[in-house]
């Protein structure tokens, strides 16, 4: 890797100033930006690492959201959030590895919005709002492709408050090498309607399946996905997948999704 | 039986110190002064290399020397260790390959210059300050379209990119043909055998040495086999006699045929050591691992199996075509031929066997010999075949087998491909299976499988292999350019504890373990008291190292026959002490004594005496008790087995569970059955990565697209089953000493067409009409071949 400044700031004020200072780059949990460092895919100025900023790591409960700290690892949400969002502590406890989990957060994962990453299927089937320094962002705003967010320069993800499911599952297709998601399916059921959101599939990045959440939110039920197809068009094809495969996998994904929920 | 000699399961001494992160690798090795290297490597798969300003990278921070190809235009080729004929006479095209491109690069990774500073971040910042112009040219990569096209040529000289059109055996094409053309059924499988990125989990590594005192050079480096590394670059390339060169490999994290070869970063890190008079160190990133160890396989195949109706075989034919990359690596001409075409009549009695291998150039990274190395492709096409033409003709899978298996009394056999078998007895070894994998139960597994709505399939295979590589003679028939012995030297010490030096080199075999079972056993003493040393030319015997499943076979004989020789001497030396003749002297359990008297001495007493030679005779007895023996074997050993596997395929996406993998493997005697069952044990895991995991792709333009973990799957524990090793039918090996065969690539050898007949079996009795899928068998592809069927 190349050199670079490394600021440990305790404060999320510190945390912002030192992001604003020449070419920065927030580091949280840094299981997909290190390895890139390493390879020399990125030469930023300054790291500011956010693991030591106060308060960005709780997990509170409210009667039907979580509020969850942006700094929160995999392995805690997995641990914390079992009883109370079973769906989600399964999703959480099954990215990666071991130490992945341990050092990769949810604040990372969402500000990074890699195509193929469980969290965003998640935020976006719950209808999740995410918190920065400066804002409240819908999850549904928040999604801007591959790779791409809402967030701003500088602006820093604080947490996540997820609204509960009356029952949700996440089914995850893997690729084999990398194990992210070829296909990774959420479904949630709500008073007011099912939601679906489909990761790892389409070019544009994770997004809802409302043809899917019109059936189910009338039966939620794998039987009332019958006959449902996506079309191919959108989907990403590459060495592990060709876009009817993908298309495929969306449909199954989704009844194994709500048969498990 | 010894307790802890031949045949007992000793637990590795070694994996101690592996498993508490004792080991040393040559990494971790950091001589006084070390500076670093770093490489500037091709990013177009091909072209003409116009200019290379080193100005502005030589003033960067800490540089001390930048190399290029002009540097080393003058020193010599790294060559194939074989050469081939075609079918016509003449000789393959054997291109130079350089220490750094010069001229044109060849694939992507190919390196074209060096930079050495004092810390590997500075080599790699000046690495990037080198202004290159490198003018691009159309990537050759697709054999067929290679072979095709005149004028697209990774060698500006060879038109057409064929390195050669070899026949085996050239004699029996007619006679083949014409059984095929009269034959009452044919099948006919076209099929690929995907290339392998090796993967050892420790990257290659090399640091080089120069005295300036004595002039003399050291290469510690990552190395299954020092003694050939030092004699390709001392006698091929870079010209340093070999009395001025030690070559070390250390701890060495896993090979499984990358390491045998002599890599160009090697001769680079010495002659900059001896430029700069400082130890030079390299160590590849994992990038630079998966784009230039040399990789594995890569065949693409049309077989022929011809037969009665009654499933009686009569003749197979293969055409193939091997991508043997951008340059030819240094077994990479055997390993498509005489590691390929002599095993393809299998462990049958088919009378007609006839093989054409064309050997392709392309812009990729050199292939070569990968774990099995040609044993695998071939088994792979004949194993598919025969499982397609049992499916045609109705007849079950294990009959067709047992219907030509070579029958125990009619060794040796001299097999249609040109080999003759010491022994075998693949029934027994078929028995074996039926038993361990409970066949006669597989239908009640299939219908609880249903019930889950998966389709179980079974899949059978037999084969046979060609280890202990491998007799001199014959391979120098063949085209070898070098021998294939293997040397050990025991070393009985004053005070009686024993240092063996043996030729071949540890990287995950167990040698520290299993070698002392040997001496132990032959000397009746504790395995604890002997030590083995590999790995340093400067300290053990010329032996050519390991790979071939040859340590045991052909080493290890080696080791028994320099053994004897000290027993031969231990026992002059006692008879000495008794005052008798050696001829009266019996040695049993680490004791001579006279029988019937009660003269004896102990093993301690005959070991201090031979170095406190106070009395002897010495025109008789010479002081010292130390033998080397060298050892070059009279046939290859012959392994076999038949394995079984079961799976569940999810017709709904595709994905293929192995839930069962069943290896019966006649390796001869063993020595270690923990350490066997353990090579076995891995060995499997690699072929279940290629038969479902493992996918090498290069685009059009030769750029690898499978170049990271993140998209090249390796197997994990996940991935793999409870693996059953069973290697209770022996047949000894008629020929070396200790009955062994080789037991290391066996499991890679096995595994692979078992998992695919079983994947095909259990589309079949899902009602799908698939053939064949090509591996790996990913979920896309059974799923595709599934809507297709």
């Amino acid at each position: 890797m190349y050199d670079f400044d490394f600021a440990n700031p305790a404060t999320l004020d510190e945390a912002v100033a030192a992001l604003g200072r020449g070419d920065a780059q927030a580091l949280a949990g840094g299981q997909t930006y290190l390895p890139a460092l390493r390879q020399r895919l990125a030469a930023p100025d300054t790291i500011v690492s956010l693991k030591r900023v106060e308060g960005l790591s709780d997990i509170e409960a409210t009667v039907d959201t979580l509020r969850i700290g942006a700094m929160a690892t995999h392995a805690r949400i997995a641990r914390e959030t079992a009883d109370r969002f079973p769906a989600l502590s399964r999703l959480a406890g099954n990215i990666g590895d071991m130490a992945v989990r341990s050092r990769g957060t949810l604040g990372g994962s969402l500000a990074n919005n890699d195509p193929s990453a469980c969290y965003p299927a998640m935020a976006l089937a719950t209808g999740a709002t995410i918190h920065t320094n400066a804002r409240d962002i819908a999850a549904e705003d928040f999604f801007r492709g591959m790779f791409e967010t809402a967030l701003d320069d500088g602006e820093i993800i604080t947490a996540v408050t997820v609204p509960v499911a009356q029952a949700a599952h996440y089914e995850k297709f893997v690729q084999r090498a990398s194990r992210f998601a070829l296909v990774g399916v959420f479904a949630a059921r709500y008073p007011d309607g099912a939601r679906v959101a489909v990761t790892g599939a389409s070019s544009g990045g994770v997004f809802r399946w409302t043809e899917a959440e019109e059936r189910l939110s009338d039966r939620f039920e794998a039987s009332a996905l019958d006959g449902l197809t996506i079309a191919p068009d959108d989907m990403i094809e590459d060495l592990h997948a060709t876009k009817p495969y993908r298309a495929h996998l969306v449909s199954v994904m989704t009844r194994r999704a709500v048969e498990h929920a | 039986m010894l307790d802890g000699g031949i045949g007992t399961a000793t637990k590795r001494r070694e994996d101690v110190r592996f498993l508490m992160g004792r080991g040393k690798y040559t990494d971790d090795h950091t001589p006084a002064g070390t500076c670093y290297a770093a490489f500037a490597r091709s990013d177009m798969a091909h072209g003409r290399i116009v200019s290379i300003d080193a100005a502005a990278a030589e003033g960067m921070p800490g540089v001390l020397a930048v190399f290029t190809g002009a540097d080393f235009a003058d020193v010599g080729s790294n060559p194939a260790g074989w050469l081939i004929n075609s079918r016509d006479g003449t000789p393959m095209y054997e291109p130079k390959r350089p220490v750094l491109a010069h001229g044109k690069v060849r694939h992507v990774g190919d390196a074209y210059a060096a930079v050495i500073a004092e810390t590997r971040e500075q080599a790699m910042d000046a690495v990037e300050a080198l202004e290159v112009e490198i003018e691009p040219l159309d990537a050759v990569v697709d054999m067929a379209a290679a072979l095709a096209d005149g004028d697209n040529r990774v060698h500006d000289d060879l038109p057409g990119n064929q390195c050669f059109d070899w026949g085996w055996i050239e004699d029996n094409r007619e006679a083949t043909a014409a059984a095929i053309e009269a034959a009452p059924h044919v099948t006919t499988l076209e099929l690929v055998n995907n290339r392998l990125v090796p993967n050892a989990i420790e990257p290659r590594c090399s640091i080089g040495e120069y005295d300036p005192g004595t002039g003399d050079y050291k290469l510690t480096t990552t190395s299954q086999n020092p003694h050939l590394t030092r004699l390709l670059i001392s006698a091929f390339v870079l010209g340093i006699p070999e009395n001025k060169l030690t070559v070390i490999g250390p701890d060495v994290g896993g090979g499984f045929g990358s390491k045998i070869y002599h890599y160009g970063e090697e001769a680079l890190v010495l002659s900059a050591a001896k430029r700069l008079g400082r130890p030079v160190k390299w160590t590849a990133t994992r990038s630079e691992a998966f784009l230039t160890d040399a990789h594995g396989r890569d065949h693409v195949t049309r077989i022929e199996l011809a037969c009665e109706t009654d499933g009686t075989f009569i003749a197979f034919r293969t055409e193939t075509m091997a991508n043997v990359g951008a340059y030819l690596s240094n077994f990479s001409t055997a390993t498509p031929t005489f590691l390929h075409g002599t095993l393809m009549a299998g462990n049958y009695t088919v009378p007609n066997v006839y093989v054409n291998v064309k050997a392709v150039f392309t812009n990729t990274a050199p292939v070569d010999a990968y774990r099995g190395a040609g044993r695998p492709e071939a088994t792979y096409s004949l194993e598919r075949v025969i499982d397609k033409c049992a499916r045609e003709l109705g007849i079950d899978p294990i009959a067709i087998r047992r219907k030509n298996f070579i029958q125990p009394d009619q060794y040796p056999y001299a097999s249609a491909a040109g080999l003759e078998y010491d022994s075998g007895n693949y029934d027994a070894l078929m028995d074996v299976l039926e038993r361990r994998a409970d066949l006669a139960g597989f239908e009640g597994r299939r219908a609880e499988s249903e019930r889950r709505g998966k389709l179980r399939g079974l899949g059978i295979n037999s084969y046979i292999e060609a280890c202990g590589i491998a007799p001199s003679n014959l391979v120098g028939q063949l085209g070898s350019r070098v021998g294939l012995y293997d040397a050990a030297t025991v070393r009985v010490n004053a005070t009686g504890n024993i240092s063996v030096m043996v030729g071949a080199h540890s990287h995950g075999q167990g040698h520290e373990t299993a070698f002392p079972q040997i001496v132990a056993d032959m000397l009746g003493v504790d395995p604890a008291t002997i030590e083995i040393v590999h790995g340093d030319t400067s300290k053990i015997p010329f032996g050519m190292g390991t790979y071939g499943s040859r340590s045991l076979a052909v080493c290890g004989s080696a080791v028994h026959r320099a053994t004897e020789k000290v027993i031969v001497k231990a026992r002059k030396i006692a008879a000495h002490m008794m005052s008798v003749s050696a001829d009266d002297v019996d040695f049993a359990d680490g004791q001579f004594s006279v029988p019937g008297t009660n003269k004896f001495v102990a093993w301690g007493d005959v070991a201090l005496k031979a170095y406190i030679p106070h009395d002897f005779p010495l025109e008789e007895i010479e002081p010292g008790l130390e033998e080397t023996a060298f050892y070059d074997p009279a046939n290859f050993t012959y392994p076999s087995g038949a394995y079984a596997c079961e799976v569940e395929v999810d017709p709904e996406t595709g994905v293929v569970d192995v839930v069962s993998m069943v290896a019966a493997d006649d390796f001869g005697n063993v020595v270690n059955p923990l350490i066997v069952t353990g090579q076995v044990q891995g060995g499997l895991a690699q072929g279940i990565g290629q038969a479902l995991l493992e996918q090498t792709t290069y685009d059009a333009d030769g750029q690898l697209l499978s170049a990271s973990y993140m998209d090249y799957a390796m197997p994990r524990a996940d991935d793999l089953p409870t693996l059953v090793v069973d290697h209770s039918s022996v047949t000894e090996c008629t020929h070396n000493p200790l009955g062994v065969k080789g037991c290391g690539e066996a499991g890679a050898i096995g595994s692979p067409p078992t998992v695919v007949n079983a994947v095909i079996d259990a589309l079949a009795r899902g009602g799908h009409d698939v053939a064949h899928i090509d591996m790996p068998l990913t979920p896309v592809r059974v799923w595709t071949a599934l809507q297709q069927a």
